[in-house]
């Protein structure tokens, strides 16, 4: 009783005269450094998203809903989600059984492992599509091969889903092979250990540790597979309405100064930005939470 | 370790699971990737130094260069007082200011290019008021340069905020009570901790840089000699069906982003050397 009784009458007055702990700034300080980055911010973040929906608004609803609901638009965004549809799934697999074989096992050459699904990082959005253009385009490796068999995949769909892929193959994996390494192999090894195969060992074992960063990874994959615009302006050749994704349409439109067109496809892609944070923070939070319980 | 051998061989699929990551990595990567240095080895050397070193690649290597290098430095030096700020104070909107940070990561790049032009445009949102003071940004190497830093922008954050929030309030503390005032224990104290993780994300956000398109061609008005960048360089080369010219600028830009990625790979590996000791 007697310790409650000084604390209390002894605090206000430490707590007035308390110089700044060590690990404060004095108010000055904070106010200048938030307000510095507050603004730098809100001219470089903030202003091109406000610019976005203000430019695609610009002739009203309207002319925004008639340009959002244009053929070759309609078309456009059919194809961004079939490219997303193929490649995201097909990078999902590849990012599993990665980390699944850097996390479990020992081998050598695993670092050189690591560097090298990083690789397409690494590797400019515009260069990412000209490899593939060297490997399948007329004039490639297996172009005289292709022509012969009527197969077309540069300035078709299936150069557009390769060049997808390309640039966001590292998005699961890299994700997933940290989270895996640090979970370790025990409950796997009780799994087996109590009768389990390798397959139910990964369903009902791994596969619930890791969702988590997997929808991490799949969020982080999906929103730049359906956002690049290089690397597919390259191998896609620009055809309305038959190879043109999104972000080319965009492009398109905005060559032709239909800028209201331009941005009202452009808002739909900012809106699936935007869609992206908020399920990352939601992603975030909850294993933040998982964490600590 | 052979406990720990014969432990790693209880756990099935090293083999499908290798087997798979590898074939797939091979397709999608190594092989097309190879395509680049093969065709070029096909060339003769003169050839080669005639695609890569010509007076307008020279021109558009040096604006990717400095561009790069000047919204890389902005980045850094920002990047740190943003990465400072979220980690330390509090302020009503943190959240979300923390989520948006993101957002040159989640927005496609030609929606920024678009917008970023909107605004900086000499009847845009900012342009209208620069235009009568005779500064131009869009369609000069200007625009190249706020482009490059929007695309650049989470990288410096990103890299500081985990190490901002894992540093010990004790070694400031330790350092206050020896004697040193506020800025004496930023300065000598807590940068050269941030150091290593400053470097990774400035270089990482130039390699960024170096390679982005989409945000940069409709801003820079793509003038010969003035303000086209090095991937540009390359569709226009495309373009004009000169597959082994744009190839080759290809191949020099991949030495370059591997050279940068594997000092990155150097720095970090140093950094977490520095820390241990």
């Amino acid at each position: 009783m007697a310790v409650v009784v000084t604390s209390t009458f002894v605090k206000p007055r430490l707590m007035a005269e308390a110089p700044l702990r060590a690990t404060q700034d004095p108010r000055w300080v904070r106010w200048l450094l938030t307000g510095t980055a507050l603004v730098f911010l809100a001219f470089f973040l903030l202003l091109p998203l406000v610019a976005v929906f203000g430019e695609a608004l610009r002739r009203g609803l309207g002319a925004y809903f008639a340009a959002v609901g244009d053929a070759d638009a309609l078309a456009s965004v059919k194809l961004t989600l079939i490219a997303a549809l193929i490649s995201v799934p097909a990078n999902v697999v590849f990012g599993v059984a990665a980390a699944w074989c850097i996390a479990k096992y020992s081998f050598r050459g695993k670092s050189l492992l690591i560097t090298l699904i990083d690789l397409p990082f690494a590797v400019s959005p515009v260069i990412s599509g000209l490899i593939y253009v060297l490997v399948f385009g007329a004039q490639g490796w297996l172009g005289p091969w292709l022509i012969e068999h009527d197969v077309k995949i540069i300035f078709a769909v299936p150069g557009i889903v390769l060049a997808t892929t390309f640039v966001t193959f590292p998005f699961v994996a890299r994700e997933l092979i940290p989270l895996m390494q640090a979970q370790g192999s025990e409950e796997e090894y009780a799994a087996i250990t109590l009768g389990a195969n390798g397959w139910q060992a990964f369903w009902r074992v791994t596969l619930p540790n890791i969702k988590w960063g997997l929808l991490y990874g799949v969020i982080l994959c999906n929103a730049r597979a359906m956002g690049e615009f290089g690397a597919v302006s390259v191998v896609s050749g620009h055809i309305r309405g038959e190879t043109n994704t999104m972000p080319l349409h965009v492009e398109i439109l905005y060559n032709e100064y239909n800028f209201v067109g331009a941005f009202a496809v452009a808002s739909l892609l900012a809106l699936l930005a935007l869609v992206t944070l908020v399920l990352k923070s939601i992603v975030e939070w909850r294993h933040a939470q998982a964490h600590a319980a | 370790m052979s406990l720990l051998r014969k432990q790693h061989s209880v756990l099935p699929g090293f083999g499908l699971s290798l087997g798979f990551t590898l074939a797939y990595l091979g397709l999608i990567v190594l092989v097309p990737l190879s395509a680049a240095f093969l065709k070029t080895a096909g060339m003769s050397w003169a050839d080669f130094v005639a695609a890569v070193a010509s007076p307008r690649v020279m021109a558009a290597y040096r604006l990717s260069f400095f561009a790069s290098l000047a919204a890389a430095s902005v980045n850094a030096f920002f990047g740190l007082i943003v990465a400072w700020v979220l980690v330390r104070y509090a302020f009503p909107g943190k959240r979300i200011v923390d989520a948006l940070v993101d957002l040159p990561f989640a927005l496609p790049t030609a929606v920024a290019g678009i917008a970023l032009t909107a605004i900086y445009a000499k009847n845009g949102w900012v342009g209208q008021w620069l235009e009568p003071h005779g500064v131009k940004i869009a369609f000069t190497e200007i625009g190249v340069f706020v482009a490059l830093t929007f695309i650049g922008l989470p990288f410096v954050v990103r890299t500081l905020q985990p190490v901002l929030e894992e540093l010990q309030p004790e070694i400031e503390e330790a350092a206050a009570s020896l004697g040193a005032n506020r800025w004496q224990t930023i300065s000598r104290v807590l940068l050269p901790e941030l150091f290593p993780a400053l470097l990774t994300g400035f270089a990482l956000s130039f390699a960024r840089a170096l390679g982005e398109y989409g945000s940069v061609v409709f801003i820079s008005g793509n003038m010969p000699m003035r303000t086209e960048i090095v991937p540009l360089l390359i569709i226009t080369k495309l373009e004009q069906y000169d597959y082994r010219g744009a190839t080759a600028i290809a191949v020099v830009m991949l030495t370059a982003s591997f050279g940068l990625l594997l000092l990155i790979n150097l720095i970090q590996k140093w950094s977490r050397r520095h820390h241990r000791v």
